[in-house]
């Protein structure tokens, strides 16, 4: 896949993330370019919520489990006017509210405190058990990242959403295979991944994780099958969007950007 | 006080409808008249604590009140960063009741022995550490659990404990109880070693001692006014617990002492488990004689520091 299948507002979005990145010199890029399109499908087309009123009782429920993706979750949150875009330039910074991960009570419509992986999920089937016991319409999504099943603590959790059938809950996960170190099969292999999920009681599909429409379509489909939990598994390229930086674990966390690597950045992102 | 601790939980639970219990793989039968008269709000989640502390998080940020019920050492040790993040990070209302605090399951082993729960949770900030000397007192602390903002430990001890807590003297979380005065000495006690000090103190006494004893049931947060209040008279001060020496109450005593600024410093000593893992079975009572966690061993530590504190006048005898 190339940066000119990426329409004019996945790559708005990428924009938004390096100007943050740029101003606070250090950021997640490869792992926000591969969310983009999840949250974007998320927040433009499937979840309800209420960025007036981000504590609504009966707004649908989102973690990004995978806290440190949370550049990508703040220019979405920021285009929905969760918070003011002038908080974007104070990403890492002292006075700011948006930190290298997204923490609960910081900041608006962020439901859970992540950034140590293994927690989102677990704090989910929470959210989801209360929904199913109070007969509440709200679903939960959970994004999870391919490392983040290296966590004995999210099957812990799957175990427990197949044990209460949550219906209610769907964990999409970031499948770019590559991790911190390398890749996902030279860490710590995942497959049969999709396999795993079905095994542990859950109704699973593979999309594009880059495909607005086929993401859109899956999604409105959720749940996947009555009384199961769903997993939708979506096939993703770490760093999307921009040639030197997918499949480039040296933009897993990135430092001070250099100049050429500046301008390289904007120019493969239309600026 | 196991027992009363789990049949607090269910009468409030009638009570209460914000509140949830969640058992990891407990005792057959454990709240069964829970799980029959409310069965939406009765959990037993399997041997997975990390998923249950996060599972509890999430049901407390909806605006329930979670009780989680699984052996002490599993619910310090296995999940920490499940308490310290998804707990406390967020400041929800879930509380731990942590079974076999201390030396209980001796027979079972290091494994099981909860000798460094206190110093654990100590470290945590928004933990609050509540350790009851009995049943009688865990009556009287449950109730207050439920509206106390934030997560909290619960330190059980064995059944059975004899009843030595006074129930004309007020409760209150976050309070240290004067259970003697005396203004010689002072001995600090929390959970079942109350009954040690109380028994130190009045052995004592018959030696011309006077000493008083403070009962900490909340360790954490410390009530620091009370405790320098009766320790300021005293010319010694040890503390007593059924936990390593290390971090537990003689640590956040001897903080507190450290700091007062007192014009004559104190003669204090820790009674505790020194810095290793149990290396002996047996029974609760003898590890705790193991250990010189007894009544007998507070009194002839206090009457040495009591001798030593004592000032001496030196002789210096002409020509000698």
């Amino acid at each position: 896949m190339s940066s000119s299948q990426l329409d004019a507002r996945s790559l708005q979005l990428r924009r938004t993330i390096i100007e943050m990145y740029a101003t606070a010199n250090r950021g997640h890029i490869g792992s926000a370019f591969s969310l983009v399109e999840i949250l974007r499908v998320l927040y433009d087309d499937i979840l309800r919520y209420d960025p007036a009123n981000p504590k609504w009782p009966d707004r649908d429920r989102f973690i990004l489990s995978k806290g440190h993706g949370c550049l990508a979750l703040y220019a979405v949150l920021a285009d929905k006017g969760f918070f003011p875009k002038t908080e974007l330039r104070l990403f890492c910074r002292k006075g700011g509210i948006l930190g290298g991960h997204p923490e609960y009570g910081r900041i608006p419509g962020v439901e859970a405190s992540t950034g140590s992986l293994g927690h989102g999920l677990p704090i989910g089937i929470g959210f989801a058990i209360h929904a199913q016991r109070a007969r509440a319409a709200h679903r939960v999504f959970v994004v999870v990242s391919d490392g983040e099943a290296n966590e004995g603590s999210t099957w812990e959790a799957l175990l427990a959403a197949r044990k209460h059938r949550l219906s209610n809950l769907t964990v999409l996960v970031d499948y770019d295979k590559m991790q911190s170190y390398g890749a996902t099969t030279e860490v710590l292999d995942l497959e049969p991944f999709s396999d795993k999920w079905r095994a542990f009681g859950f109704a699973v599909e593979e999309v594009d994780g880059h495909d607005v429409p086929a993401l859109r379509e899956v999604l409105s489909r959720v749940p996947l099958q009555p009384d199961k939990p769903s997993a939708i598994v979506c096939h993703t390229i770490k760093g999307r969007g921009v040639s030197f930086v997918e499949h480039n674990p040296h933009w897993h966390h990135k430092g001070p950007p250099t100049e050429a690597e500046l301008r390289g950045l904007f120019a493969e992102l239309g600026a | 006080m196991r027992k009363m601790c789990l049949e607090q939980i269910y009468q409030l639970a009638r009570a209460d409808e914000r509140i949830v219990f969640i058992g990891s793989d407990l005792g057959v039968g454990t709240l069964d008249r829970m799980k029959t008269e409310m069965p939406d709000r009765f959990f037993m989640e399997g041997v997975s604590e990390a998923n249950i502390i996060g599972m509890a998080a999430g049901l407390a940020l909806e605006g329930h009140i979670v009780y989680v019920n699984t052996i002490a050492t599993f619910v310090t040790r296995r999940c920490f960063e499940q308490i310290v993040l998804d707990l406390c990070l967020h400041h929800v209302n879930v509380r731990l009741i942590g079974n076999g605090g201390g030396l209980v399951y001796a027979p079972l082993g290091p494994t099981h022995e909860a000798i460094d729960d206190l110093a654990i949770f100590r470290a945590i900030p928004r933990m609050t550490i509540i350790a009851p000397a009995d049943a009688e007192e865990m009556r009287r602390a449950m109730p207050l659990t439920v509206d106390y903002p934030g997560p909290i430990y619960i330190r059980v001890a064995k059944g059975g404990d004899p009843v030595v807590s006074n129930s004309k003297l007020p409760f209150a979380i976050g309070k240290a109880i004067p259970m003697r005065d005396g203004s010689d000495a002072l001995i600090v006690t929390t959970g079942i070693t109350l009954k040690i000090g109380l028994d130190a103190a009045a052995a004592l006494e018959s030696d011309g001692l006077a000493v008083g004893v403070v009962h900490v049931p909340t360790v954490k947060p410390l009530d620091a006014a009370t405790i320098l209040d009766a320790a300021a008279r005293a010319a010694v001060v040890v503390t007593v617990e059924e936990h390593s020496i290390i971090g537990g109450l003689g640590s956040a005593i001897a903080e507190v002492l450290a700091e007062a600024g007192f014009d004559r410093a104190k003669r204090f000593k820790r009674i505790g488990i020194p810095d290793v893992f149990p290396d002996e079975y047996g029974s609760q009572e003898s590890l705790l004689e193991r250990y010189g966690i007894t009544a007998a061993h507070v009194a002839a530590t206090m009457r040495n520091l009591w001798g030593s504190s004592v000032p001496r006048v030196q002789v210096h005898l002409e020509g000698a």
